[in-house]
């Protein structure tokens, strides 16, 4: 669809962008400011340059030491639960019931998850995890496997990730079945007359109709995973030790614990830029995907 | 139709594995601490709802519950009004710098609260907003509106612009057209808007949390004071826990048609 060029269109985009830059803009430059200052507190600033960047991106200094630590711990994070979500949601989509009560039922359940506050996703699990009252930890023990969240690095990480897969699997699979409903009947009707195989149908028609919302998906996962906060903060507090301290907390611990009002600042820009970057690539991916299918419909 | 195999062992191992922690938190709700912490037991044998009446009687636990569905309903309204125009406006017009503001507010639904927490504090204190639900409202927008914009750019798409165009030439104004012929066109794609920034809003704990302290204290930060010196109160916390969920329960009952379609955020 042609769009029409009206630069008058800008008044009724005028209210958000008043909005997002109230809460965006402002606040940025407080932390731009902070970012270049040092403090000793009775709010005296003095002037410190780019020397928090400098600590912060080395990893010999305590600072640089933390973020890059917590930078790799978050990555890694985020790998290991798309790895998971993605191909699992995809699974759950495929094996959604098609028609009757039990498709409204699966869906409530499925999106259940998705609307509990995320501190409390927290308590669900410690309740659950915990070996002395929660279902989890006590079965595990009482198998023999000696499970505590609390004390054992890969049982705190087990932990975050089985959380986050119980959190936000649905997700992807409430996008995808949403791909596979606009898929006409007659794709499926000419499969069968061509004898397609079940992994052909997959790969030759559902994959590539999936293909925009499993996009949102993976955009989605990556930068929620990417900057949690509360859910392991509740279930962990980033324990034991730092293992399972990721970027988010590391900043708070920094900013609101600390009150290093400089060094957060320094984190949080550095922080925003990867977002921003990884934000967009995926825009550019986005819109060139669709500009693809744009074309190609045209030509056909 | 092609269905995988074993499509029903799949899916009901997962939505299994969905409902087993909420059943545990349901279950502790109604015990005791005394049954919590002594015995292992798969249902309450001395069944309470000791918890509950304790959250409905105490001002402290009710209000928590009060004061977040207020900021919850204003950023709601909030962000829906303002997103209405500006997605007509990105959906069929062109015009200078559309793309890079669209790009610069998808970027906004991806900042991590965690930088804004600060700034955020700073701003609403220096504007006396700071311990009202207005705080709140208006920091979630930073991630709402963007969705917003987003969810219903998808679903303004949708109409055909003839439809505009016969409005126009029927002598329909800018303001009436967009009342009275769009958005009933699109009610649905506005309810599913509305959903997605209740559930965002509903769910967030570290902006709230940073920008209250007493007055508009929301309850995800009133059930971290669970923890006493006697220990966890572990029945009360199920209970205040259960008790958040059922928002967002019934929430869920009242767009299930539309959920699918919702979450592709109207682009399928």
């Amino acid at each position: 669809m042609d769009k029409t060029v009206n630069q008058k269109a800008w008044f009724l985009v005028l209210p958000v962008f008043l909005v997002v830059a109230f809460s965006a803009i402002l606040p940025l430059m407080t932390v731009v400011n902070y970012s270049m200052q040092d403090t000793f507190g009775n709010n005296q600033f003095f002037w410190n340059g780019v020397g928090w960047f400098k600590e912060l991106l080395d990893p010999s200094t305590d600072l640089g030491g933390r973020f890059l630590a917590s930078l790799g711990r978050n990555l890694f994070f985020s790998a290991v639960i798309l790895a998971i979500e993605v191909p699992l949601g995809i699974v759950v989509a495929l094996s959604m019931p098609r028609e009757g009560w039990s498709v409204a039922a699966c869906l409530v359940i499925l999106a259940l998850p998705l609307l509990i506050p995320w501190n409390v996703v927290g308590t669900i699990w410690q309740i659950f995890g915990r070996p002395d009252i929660g279902l989890l930890g006590y079965t595990l023990n009482s198998l023999g496997i000696n499970y505590n969240y609390v004390s054992n690095d890969f049982d705190a990480w087990a932990t975050v990730i089985v959380m986050d897969v119980w959190h936000w699997t649905s997700l992807v699979a409430l996008l995808c079945y949403a791909g596979l409903k606009s898929i006409p009947d007659a794709y499926y009707q000419a499969a069968q007359i061509d004898g397609a195989s079940r992994w052909a149908v997959f790969t030759a028609i559902q994959l590539p109709k999936m293909n925009r919302v499993l996009l949102i998906a993976v955009l989605l996962r990556f930068m929620d995973s990417f900057m949690i906060y509360t859910e392991p903060f509740v279930v962990t507090g980033g324990g034991p030790g730092n293992s399972t301290t990721f970027v988010s907390i590391e900043l708070v611990k920094i900013a609101l614990g600390q009150f290093d009002l400089g060094k957060a600042a320094a984190l949080s820009l550095v922080y925003n830029l990867i977002i921003l970057i990884v934000c967009w690539i995926f825009y550019t991916v986005m819109t060139n995907a669709g500009a693809d299918r744009a074309a190609k419909q045209g030509a056909a | 139709m092609h269905s995988i195999p074993g499509r029903r062992i799949i899916i009901s191992a997962f939505l299994i594995f969905l409902l087993l922690p909420i059943y545990w938190l349901v279950n502790m709700s109604f015990k005791t601490n005394g049954e919590i912490v002594s015995t292992m037991t798969l249902w309450p044998h001395q069944p309470t709802i000791a918890n509950y009446m304790r959250i409905f009687t105490d001002e402290s636990w009710y209000s928590g519950y009060i004061n977040s569905l207020k900021y919850v309903l204003i950023n709601t309204v909030i962000s829906i009004s303002v997103a209405l125009p500006a997605a007509y406006g990105f959906s069929r017009y062109r015009f200078l710098g559309d793309k890079h503001l669209f790009f610069w507010l998808l970027s906004n639904r991806m900042a991590p609260a965690a930088v804004y927490a600060l700034p955020f504090f700073n701003l609403y204190s220096a504007i006396n907003l700071f311990d009202t639900p207005w705080a709140v409202a208006l920091a979630h927008c930073i991630f709402n509106v963007p969705l917003a914009v987003w969810i219903l750019e998808g679903f303004v798409s949708g109409v055909p612009r003839e439809i505009d165009e016969t409005a126009f030439l029927d002598g329909y104004s800018f303001p009436k057209f967009f009342v009275k012929i769009l958005v009933p066109l699109i009610a649905s794609g506005i309810g599913v808007a509305a959903f997605f920034c209740f559930m965002f809003s509903w769910v967030e704990l570290l902006l709230a949390r940073t920008l209250t302290s007493v007055g508009a204290k929301p309850i995800s930060a009133v059930m971290t004071r669970t923890v006493s010196a006697a220990g966890m109160d572990w029945g009360l916390l199920a209970a205040a826990g259960v008790l958040t969920i059922i928002p967002g329960a019934l929430v869920i009952w009242f767009v299930r048609n539309y959920i699918a379609r919702g979450f592709a955020l109207g682009r399928v």
